[in-house]
C-alpha cells in the first residue's frame, strides 16, 4: 500500500517536472492563441521611442491650430474622454490632460489613442501611467481622423498656436 | 508501477460495466477520441453549433467538436444574466395577443439558406406554446425579431425554411378551431370545429423581416415536423402527421389506430400563385409583430390585424397527402432533394419516397382516395422504398451528402447508418441514451459537411455525476469520416435538446460585432458623454440619464427621488471596446439586473415602495476598480421636499433642477 502511494507520488511528480519543464510546448499553446487585432500596418519594434508603438511616426502639425479639428476633438472628447479626463491637471481616473502636448510627442499621443493595447502592453511610458491609475485606459476605438482631432483639442487646450 | 497500472484498469473496467446498464461506453469510446475533439485553449472551433433549449426557451452555442458551451441566447424566455426581457428595451419583444409572456418551449433551429447551403445571416428559432417564430441576427447573436401565429396551437413544425429562405413555416401541432373560437370537446365538435393550420413566412431578402404571407387551413389532424424541398423538389414543403384519426382524449391510444398517418405535401409556389392571385380569403385577426431596433437598441410591437387563408378545398391541387407508417415524426429531404424519408414513430421500417414518383402520380392520378377532399396518393406510387428492420422508433434523419443517411431510432437508443439507393443499413451505434434529433453539420442542405453527427439525447442516466432526482440531458458527438461511427464526447445541454443546426465558424466568426458605435447610437435616453447625464422629473416619472465606464457610474450620487416615483435607469456604456459590458443593478429592484453592451443604452425600471437610501453599482467585473463602480440613490418620503440633484464628484449639480411637463 505504502509502495503503491509512492507509485503515485513519482507519477505526479513526472507529471509536474513535465509539465513545468515543457517549456517549448507551453511557448506553442501562447503562440495559437488568438491576438487582439492589431493593425495591419507594419509597427516598429518595442523599444523606447518618443514616438511610442503604432502606425503614427511622423504626425504634422498645423500652424495656426486647425479651428474645424478642435472643434470635433471636442466632440470625441466630450462622448468618449471626458468621463476620465479633466481638462486641467487634475487626475480623474486617468491623468489631466493639461500639458500632456508638452509631456508627450504628437506621435506618442496618437499612437497611445489608437493603439491602446499593445501601447499598454509594451511602452514603457504607457506602462507607468498604468501603475498610476491601475485602470487601463479604454480601447475607445478612435479612427485615425478622430485621434488627430483629439491632439488639435488638446494643443488648443494647452495654449499652443 | 506496472502492477498498479493494471489494477487500476480492471478496476475502471468492473466499475463501468457495472455501471453501464445498458451498454459498456468503453466498449464504443476508442482511444484517439480524445484528440479528434481536443481544441487547445485559445484554438477556435470548426463549427458553431446552435442547440435549442427546449423549455428553457433559449438557444445555446456550443463549439465542435470541443463542445464548449459558448453562449446561451435568451430568446421566448426572461433571462436574469442579461435582462432579457426584464429591460425596459426588451420587455416588447415578449409581448402577445394574450399579454406578456415570459416563458416558452423552444424545439426547432433555422439557418438562413442561399442557394440550398447556410449563409450565416439569421437563425430562426419556433415557439411550440405559443405559436411564435423569432429571428437571430448572427451578427450580435441577439434575438431580433418575434411574431406570433394566428389560428395556431402548438407552433411544433417550424421553423424549417426554403433554400433560399423564401420561407419559414408554422405548422400547428394540436389544430384548434380558427379565430379563437370557443367549441365542445366532443369528437362530433372536434370533426367539425378543429383545423390545422400552416403559416408560411415570408422572409425579406435584405432585411431578413418576418411576414405571414398566407395560411393554408387543413383538416384537423397533428403536424409534426416537416422539411423544404431542394433542388428539383424545391417549390414544395413537406409535413409530417399524426392523429389523423382526429382523437381528441387519450390520443396514445386513440390516435394510434390506424396503419397509417400521412405526409402533407404543400406546392408552395402554387399555393403563392394563389394568394397573389387574390384567391384566398383575408380573415380579421390579432397577432404581434416585435421587433429590435439595434440602432436604438429598442424593441416595438405592432398589432397585425388580419391573415390569408387558402383553403385547398376550394384551390385544387397544391396539396396532396401520402401515406406514412405509422405516427410519422421526421419527414426529411436528402441534400438531392429526390428523396424524402419518412419515420414512423412506431413503425418498424422507414419508408423512403421519391419526389419524382410523387409528381408521376400527381399527374397520373394515382390516387387512394381522399381525406376531406384532399387526395391521398397512393402509398406504392409515391414510394421509393423501405428500409427493413432498420431498429425501433425512428425519429428523424441527416444526411451526409454522400449518399448516406443517418437516422434516430429513440426505442433502441441508436443511430443506424444506411444508403438512400438500395436502402441497405450500413452501420449502427448506440446513443446514451433515447435519442431525439440527431443532426449533421449542413445535413439540411444541398451540401452538407458530413465529418460528424451529434445525438440529442433523452436521458442521460449513468453518464455524469448524479445532480438529484433531476440529470442533464445531453448531445453526443460522433465521427462519421470513416465507413464506421465512432464516439468521440458528450457533453450536457440546457433545458430539452431538440433539433440543432451547426455551420462553419468560418462563415459567421470574421462578421461578429465587437461594439456598438456609440456616435450611432440612437436611443431616446442615450446620455452622449457624461457632460450630457441628468435626471428629469415628470410628474411621478423620473428619468436617469446615466453613464458607465471603467470604472464609475455618472450620475453616482442622486437625491430627491420620491417612494411610489417610477424610476427609469437609462444607462449607455460609453466603453467603445469589444467585450466590455457594464452591469447595472439596484437594491431591491423587482425585476432584473442591465447588462450594457459597448456603446448601448439599457433601461431598468424601479419603483421604490420605502423611503432610504438605495446602494446600485456595476455587477460586471470590468476593472481593477470594478468593486469601487457603485454609487447610492436616496429615496424619501412621498411629498417630501428634499430637491432633486445628482453629481458624480466634486461637481454638484443642485442648482440644475430639470422639470418637464
Ligand atoms: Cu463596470
Amino acid at each position: 500500500m505504502n509502495l503503491k502511494h509512492f507509485y503515485v507520488a513519482a507519477f505526479a511528480a513526472c507529471f509536474i517536472i513535465y509539465g513545468c519543464g515543457g517549456s517549448s510546448e507551453e511557448k506553442s499553446v501562447k503562440d495559437e492563441t488568438p491576438q487582439q487585432p492589431v493593425d495591419e500596418s507594419p509597427a516598429p519594434a518595442a523599444t523606447a521611442s518618443d514616438k511610442g508603438i503604432g502606425k503614427f511616426q511622423n504626425v504634422e502639425l498645423t500652424h495656426p491650430l486647425d479651428e474645424g479639428m478642435v472643434k470635433a476633438g471636442q466632440g470625441t472628447y466630450d462622448v468618449k474622454c471626458g468621463s476620465c479626463h479633466k481638462l486641467n491637471e487634475e487626475k480623474l481616473v486617468g491623468p489631466g490632460w493639461k500639458g500632456v502636448t508638452d509631456r508627450r510627442t504628437p506621435e506618442w499621443i496618437m499612437n497611445f489613442v489608437t493603439n491602446v493595447d499593445e501601447m499598454l502592453e509594451k511602452d514603457p511610458k504607457a506602462q507607468a501611467m498604468l501603475e498610476v491609475c491601475m485602470v487601463r485606459m479604454p480601447n475607445q476605438n478612435l479612427k485615425d481622423d478622430e485621434a488627430r482631432a483629439v491632439l488639435e483639442f488638446m494643443r488648443k487646450n494647452d495654449g499652443k498656436n | 508501477m506496472t502492477k498498479y497500472l493494471l489494477t487500476l484498469m480492471s478496476l475502471g473496467a468492473i466499475v463501468g460495466f457495472q455501471s453501464c446498464k445498458m451498454k459498456t461506453t468503453e466498449a464504443a469510446v476508442s482511444g484517439d477520441a480524445a484528440s479528434k475533439v481536443y481544441v487547445a485553449p485559445g484554438k477556435y472551433d470548426e463549427f458553431y453549433n446552435f442547440v435549442s433549449g427546449g423549455f428553457s426557451g433559449q438557444v445555446s452555442v456550443y463549439g465542435l467538436p470541443s463542445g464548449r458551451l459558448l453562449k446561451v441566447i435568451p430568446v421566448f424566455s426572461q433571462n436574469p444574466e442579461n435582462g432579457y426581457g426584464f429591460n425596459e428595451e426588451t420587455k416588447p419583444m415578449l409581448q402577445t395577443s394574450h399579454g406578456f409572456i415570459p416563458w416558452d418551449d423552444e424545439h426547432h433551429l433555422a439557418l438562413s439558406q442561399t442557394n440550398g447551403e447556410h449563409d450565416g445571416r439569421w437563425l430562426f428559432a419556433n415557439a411550440n406554446n405559443t405559436p411564435r417564430v423569432a429571428r437571430i441576427d448572427l451578427k450580435t447573436f441577439k434575438t431580433v425579431e418575434v411574431l406570433e401565429l394566428p389560428n395556431s396551437g402548438g407552433n411544433h413544425s417550424s421553423p424549417f425554411i426554403t433554400e433560399n429562405s423564401e420561407y419559414i413555416v408554422g405548422g400547428t401541432r394540436f389544430s384548434v378551431p380558427i379565430a379563437d373560437q370557443e367549441a365542445a370537446l366532443t369528437q362530433a365538435s372536434f370533426k367539425a370545429n378543429f383545423k390545422s393550420t400552416v403559416s408560411f413566412i415570408a422572409i425579406d431578402p435584405t432585411t431578413g423581416r418576418m411576414k405571414i404571407d398566407f395560411q393554408v387551413v387543413l383538416p384537423g389532424m397533428d403536424l409534426d415536423l416537416s422539411r423544404a424541398g431542394k433542388g428539383p423538389s424545391h417549390g414544395w414543403f413537406f409535413f409530417s402527421t399524426y392523429n389523423t384519426e382526429q382523437a381528441n382524449t387519450l390520443l396514445e391510444v386513440n390516435a394510434s389506430q390506424k396503419d397509417k398517418d400521412y405526409i402533407v405535401a404543400i406546392n408552395w409556389k402554387k399555393a403563392q400563385e394563389y394568394a397573389r392571385a387574390g384567391k384566398g380569403k383575408k380573415m380579421a385577426t390579432e397577432y404581434y409583430h416585435n421587433t429590435l431596433n439595434e440602432e436604438n437598441h429598442t424593441a416595438t410591437s405592432e398589432v397585425e390585424k388580419e391573415v390569408l387563408t387558402l383553403d385547398p378545398n376550394e384551390l385544387k391541387d397544391f396539396v396532396y397527402l401520402i401515406p406514412c407508417p405509422k405516427s410519422p415524426h421526421g419527414c426529411d429531404v436528402d441534400p438531392t432533394g429526390e428523396y424524402i424519408i419518412g419515420s414512423g414513430k412506431l413503425a418498424a421500417l422507414i419508408p423512403v419516397f421519391a419526389y419524382q414518383k410523387i409528381t408521376k402520380a400527381i399527374a397520373d392520378k394515382a390516387f387512394e382516395g381522399d381525406y376531406y377532399g384532399i387526395p391521398v396518393i397512393k402509398y406504392e406510387a409515391a414510394l421509393h422504398g423501405e428500409v427493413q428492420k432498420p431498429g425501433l422508433g425512428p425519429l428523424h434523419t441527416e444526411f451526409d451528402g454522400k449518399g448516406n443517411a443517418y437516422t434516430s431510432f429513440f426505442v433502441s437508443s441508436e443511430i443506424v447508418k444506411w444508403n438512400i439507393k438500395d436502402l441497405k443499413v450500413l452501420d449502427r451505434v448506440p446513443t446514451y441514451y433515447s435519442i431525439g434529433h440527431l443532426m449533421v453539420p449542413g445535413g439540411d442542405t444541398k451540401k452538407p459537411y458530413g465529418k460528424y453527427v451529434v445525438a440529442y439525447n433523452k436521458i442521460t442516466k449513468d453518464r455524469y455525476l448524479p445532480t438529484g432526482p433531476e440529470l442533464t440531458q445531453s448531445a453526443q458527438l460522433y465521427s462519421i469520416d470513416g465507413d464506421k461511427m465512432q464516439l468521440l464526447l458528450d457533453y450536457p445541454t440546457i433545458g430539452e435538446p431538440h433539433y440543432a443546426q451547426a455551420i462553419a465558424a468560418d462563415k459567421i466568426k470574421a462578421q461578429s460585432a465587437k461594439i456598438y458605435d456609440i456616435n450611432v447610437n440612437k436611443h431616446q435616453y442615450v446620455s452622449m458623454g457624461e457632460k450630457t447625464t441628468k435626471v428629469v422629473r415628470a410628474g411621478n416619472r423620473v428619468d436617469v440619464y446615466m453613464t458607465a465606464i471603467r470604472s464609475h457610474l455618472t450620475p453616482d450620487n442622486i437625491e430627491g427621488i420620491q417612494v411610489g416615483d417610477e424610476v427609469y435607469f437609462h444607462v449607455t456604456n460609453l466603453e467603445q471596446d469589444w467585450d466590455i459590458p457594464h452591469g447595472f443593478a439596484v437594491k431591491h429592484a423587482a425585476n432584473a439586473e442591465l447588462l450594457i453592451m459597448p456603446g448601448e443604452t439599457n433601461t431598468l425600471k424601479f419603483v421604490p415602495t420605502k423611503a432610504g437610501v438605495y446602494p446600485f453599482y456595476c455587477t460586471d467585473f470590468c476593472s481593477a476598480l470594478h468593486q469601487e463602480m457603485q454609487g447610492y440613490m436616496r429615496v424619501s418620503p412621498k411629498g417630501s421636499s428634499v430637491p432633486l440633484k445628482w453629481h458624480t464628484g466634486k461637481t454638484d449639480s443642485a442648482a440644475a433642477v430639470a422639470a418637464v411637463r
